[in-house]
């Protein structure tokens, strides 16, 4: 066989074995992935036992602990008033907090208004800047 | 003076436009004269940002807040290091630090290569600037770091606690460093296709910045690790974070061009490959820059959704389509001159390198920007988690650490099986008395492919301990020194090789350190109260006491634990978590100094065998009841000062605040006096600290394969050979 | 911030004053001509360092036992001889340029 044929076989097989690779990979991040839901498209159409991402503010005054147990309510960032409650185990990071950006993997759990987090999913968003309070009565700004 | 560092900006503007084009004027046929004054811009602006930038840090360092970046990024609480860190913590700042950085990186390569690439130079310096431009543009008109306030508050907001510590000076810096230097190798590449000069005077004057931007990105991608790993409360180093992923890209590519920048400068091969490489790492750099700045995707680094994603995505879109345009348009002179011999070569074994490290670099661009893909095929964003993302690199890593060992004992052009099967004698012995003596350790073998790892990273060990050897033995052979002497001087006259080869030590390091550390480690989340302990891996982890530090910055509540092992103490760990105060004043006078951000300290005990990593999660409801009450008691004695309408006694308010601080304090203080459980994480990781000394000598190596030999072993060496070759000559 | 203007000014039209002073005496800019030689020159300074450097692997991989005896001189003959190339290709052009290596 000449050394061009056997160069353009190895090329061939080269490109098929990127192709299949690239196939599974394709494959497996579209089964694998966990789909981004809001608390509105949750409560809607969250089929129990299957993994979501749940995104979207922490409701103010949501947030209760129970021993090692976070529960807090997840608002719905284009429908007012619909918030999903969420029942946490594992690491909370640093920035959780009431009126934060928040992405949790949840799964509904049987009875269907609750959602339960996989343990250490949370993802706060971190943000660079705080909002300056407006100066307040004369003396409350002070540090 | 905000005005001032305003009209720098504007005056670099004007500089840089000027720059390119002096630097095409120039290249075009105008003269040298022209090319001078083209680079002299990029002095000049480096001289003008350096300016701009200072300013900026004086406004934060003297707390000055009618910058409105001052005022929502420092307050007068914050210590002066962080201060000096907080300008680029913002948006803003951090967009003047990376022009900055690219004004003096490129002075810096300008002004070395001067002499040399005269053709090739006054185009990348044309390209270096148009960056300058763009990000000066988005500087002036979109997120102005020099923008002020009308009316400057009394206290800024402060800076963001997560972000206090130590590594925030660096890790930054570093990985723009890395980003900045990485424009330079893509500019010289633009420059030498424009000019069809892509030989060996364009390999040998850009070799260097590209293996120091390799270095320097891959410094701050480590650093970011550290930072993670020790500072933030989650116990890890990687998350497959989009922003990780962004600056691990061009890092991959990278480091395959650096290597097969080596097969075109021996073979004259592979030109379109090297030249598409290079680009794309420069695509990858500002892609990089822009996934953590545009919050496109989300993740813990994003700063929220902003204007800067169109100018991003627009340059981005620019740099492909002229890259794809002149690789193209220049095919002809991109012809390689050889082909591959044979496929049991160290070119091939560089070609298989090259395809798994793109290979990687694919990977990870497909799992970061998957959100974004799903989105736009089925209309959900879908996000895959670091289970995937593990599942593909983990083989493809392990391919690299193999082959970098493998690698070396491959001669040039073609090896010989009998040639082969010499070198692999020792390393594949050594490897399976590693697997033998691994697969006898307790518990190795449930982790298959941690076993795996680890004898790839014994066969690479193994490898280049050889190589170490005969090349030493080599040399005593004809100089007859002692071996250490032999060793230094051998690493000295072939620092390349030698350099690299410790790169190829540290990364098997590091990577040994990260399957240990990740397969084999014991976490454990458990309520303690003082006095109780907890077991994780044979260690008992004891809660002695409770910790109260209140201070006007945060207030801190901790705890010290101790850890023994069968009955010997091994560590005492402290770990913290503070509170910073908020300035809601709806959470009440006592309550908002435990109602501001949180940020945990945490506690690691690092040892050569393992790790133990702790961090505390106080909860603060057991306080509520008190805050209430200090709250109601605070505010009617501030009503009781405030009645009537006039005016309160200062004294009389002084007084109250300082009440109120002590207050706050004895309220902190029950977390010693009248303990409640606290949560903890307990996290035992082997090897751990084996993945940074290994990130250690892969940044030693790749500083001795960067250092250039001094200027009279280069004339003598190349009088030698001149010398040599000229015998030939005459012979022939 | 004037004088900064005044400074970058001055810095950045430094070589074009310069250009103007010397004027057309010694020709200013060097002609194509020698533009293209030195460039030519400077490119096969950097082959011929490059090539040096691929002797001396070359000969270093043989002492660490990695290339046979045979295969290190048929590979050595071949690098002297691409070398001898490049300096004969370099006389042709005008000889050792400034004295700076690669």
């Amino acid at each position: 066989m000449n050394p061009s044929r056997k160069r353009r076989i190895r090329l061939v097989a080269a490109l098929t074995a990127a192709l299949l690779a690239g196939s599974a990979l394709i494959y497996t991040s579209f089964s694998a992935g966990s789909d981004e839901r809001t608390a509105g498209q949750l409560l809607d159409s969250a089929v129990p036992g299957r993994t979501y991402t749940l995104a979207g503010t922490v409701a103010q005054g949501s947030v209760r602990r129970e021993g090692t147990v976070l529960w807090f309510a997840v608002l719905d960032p284009h429908r007012r008033h619909v918030e999903a409650r969420v029942r946490y185990t594992g690491l909370v990071p640093d920035p959780f907090r009431e009126g934060r950006g928040v992405m949790v993997q949840v799964r509904r759990s049987a009875g269907a208004t609750t959602f339960v987090g996989e343990k250490d999913s949370m993802v706060t968003k971190c943000p660079s800047k705080f909002q300056v309070a407006p100066p307040g009565p004369a003396g409350s700004s002070s540090a | 003076m905000a005005l001032v560092g305003r009209a720098l900006l504007i005056l670099g503007l004007a500089v840089a436009l000027y720059g390119i084009g002096a630097s095409l004027y120039g290249a075009r046929g105008g003269g040298p004269a022209w090319v001078d004054s083209g680079r002299r811009a990029v002095y000049a602006l480096a001289g003008v940002l350096t300016l701009a930038f200072a300013i900026l840090e004086a406004a934060f360092l003297r707390s000055d807040f009618s910058y409105s970046i001052v005022a929502s990024h420092s307050s007068t609480t914050t210590p002066a290091f962080y201060k000096a860190t907080a300008a680029w913590s913002s948006q803003e700042g951090s967009l003047l630090l990376w022009v900055w950085l690219l004004s003096v990186w490129s002075s810096l390569v300008l002004a070395l290569t001067r002499r040399r690439l005269r053709e090739i130079a006054p185009v990348a310096t044309a390209v270096l600037l148009g960056f300058g431009s763009f990000f000066l543009v988005l500087t002036i008109f979109f997120a102005q770091p020099f923008a002020t306030l009308a009316a400057p508050p009394p206290e800024g907001a402060g800076l963001n606690p997560l972000l206090r510590h130590t590594s925030m000076m660096f890790h930054p810096p570093m990985l723009y460093s890395g980003y900045t230097l990485f424009t330079i190798p893509f500019a010289f590449a633009i420059g030498a296709l424009v000019t069809r000069r892509l030989g060996s005077e364009w390999i040998a004057g850009t070799r260097r910045f590209a293996l120091a931007a390799w270095l320097c990105l891959g410094v701050g991608i480590v650093l970011g690790a550290r930072w993670s790993y020790t500072e933030l409360g989650w116990g890890g180093y990687w998350a497959w974070d989009p922003v990780e992923n962004a600056s691990l890209m061009p890092w991959l590519a990278g480091t395959a061009y650096i290597h097969s920048i080596m097969i075109q400068e021996k073979r004259g091969m592979l030109k379109v490959w090297n030249a598409s490489l290079v680009l794309g790492t420069g695509v990858l750099a500002i892609l990089g820059t822009f996934l953590v700045r545009s919050g496109i995707l989300d993740s813990i680094h994003a700063f929220g959704a902003n204007s800067l994603g169109v100018p991003f995505l627009a340059l981005i879109a620019t740099m492909v389509a002229g890259s794809v345009a002149l690789v193209v348009s220049r095919r002809a002179a991109l012809r390689s001159e050889h082909r591959i011999d044979s496929i049991w070569s160290r070119e091939a074994a560089f070609l298989l390198q090259n395809v798994l490290l793109v290979g990687l670099a694919f990977v990870i661009f497909w799992g970061t920007f998957f959100p974004l893909i799903s989105e736009a095929v089925t209309g959900t964003k879908t996000s895959v988690g670091p289970p995937w993302f593990d599942r593909y690199t983990v083989p493809l890593a392990l391919a690299v650490v193999a082959l970098s060992g493998l690698g070396p004992l491959i001669p040039w052009r073609r090896v010989t099986m009998a040639g082969l099967r010499r070198e692999l004698v020792f390393p594949l012995g050594a490897t399976l008395v590693a697997l033998v003596a691994l697969a006898l350790v307790h518990g190795v073998t449930a982790e298959p492919k941690a076993l795996l790892l680890f004898c790839a990273v014994a066969f690479t060990l193994a490898c280049v301990g050889q190589e170490f050897w005969r090349g030493m033995r080599a040399r005593q052979a004809s100089a007859r020194e002692a071996p250490p002497v032999a060793l230094v001087a051998l690493v000295r006259r072939n620092r390349r090789r030698y350099g690299g080869y410790l790169v190829h030590v540290g990364f098997a390091v590091l990577l040994l350190g990260v399957a240990a550390s990740s397969s084999f480690q014991h976490a454990q989340d458990v309520s303690l109260k003082p006095g109780q302990s907890a077991r994780v891996d044979g260690f008992t982890i004891r809660y002695v006491r409770a910790t109260s530090v209140p201070s006007a910055e945060k207030i801190s509540l901790g705890a010290v634990l101790d850890v023994s092992k069968g009955g010997r103490h091994v560590a005492t760990l402290r770990t913290s978590r503070g509170f910073y105060p908020s300035q809601d004043p709806s959470q009440g006078i006592v309550g908002r100094f435990f109602g501001g951000e949180a940020e945990s300290q945490v506690g690691l005990r690092a040892g050569l065998g393992r790790d133990i990593w702790t961090v505390i999660a106080p909860d603060l409801t057991p306080l509520q009841g008190i805050v209430n009450e200090g709250n109601r008691t605070f505010e009617r004695a501030m009503a009781g000062l405030t009645r009537g309408g006039k005016p309160p006694n200062q004294a009389a308010v002084d007084q109250l605040f300082a009440l109120r601080d002590a207050a706050v304090a004895a309220v902190a203080r029950r977390f010693v006096t009248q303990p409640w459980p606290a949560d903890f994480r307990f996290i035992v990781s082997p090897l751990a600290t084996w993945i940074w000394l290994g990130a250690i000598v892969v940044a030693l190596g790749g500083l001795i394969a960067l250092w250039p030999a001094p200027l009279a072993t280069r004339r003598r060496v190349g009088a030698a050979y001149a010398a040599r070759v000229a015998r030939e000559l005459a012979r022939s | 911030m004037l004088a900064v203007v005044v400074v970058v000014v001055v810095l950045v039209s430094a070589p074009l004053r310069r250009a103007a002073r010397d004027g057309d005496a010694a020709g200013g800019a060097e002609t194509a001509r020698d533009a293209a030689d030195a460039a030519q020159r400077r490119e096969l300074e950097a082959a011929k360092e490059a090539k040096y450097r691929e002797i001396r692997d070359a000969e270093l991989d043989h002492r660490t036992g990695k290339l046979s005896e045979q295969d290190w001189q048929a590979l050595d003959g071949a690098l002297r001889a691409e070398a001898a190339q490049l300096l004969r290709a370099l006389d042709r052009v005008g000889g050792p340029p400034d004295g700076e290596p690669g």
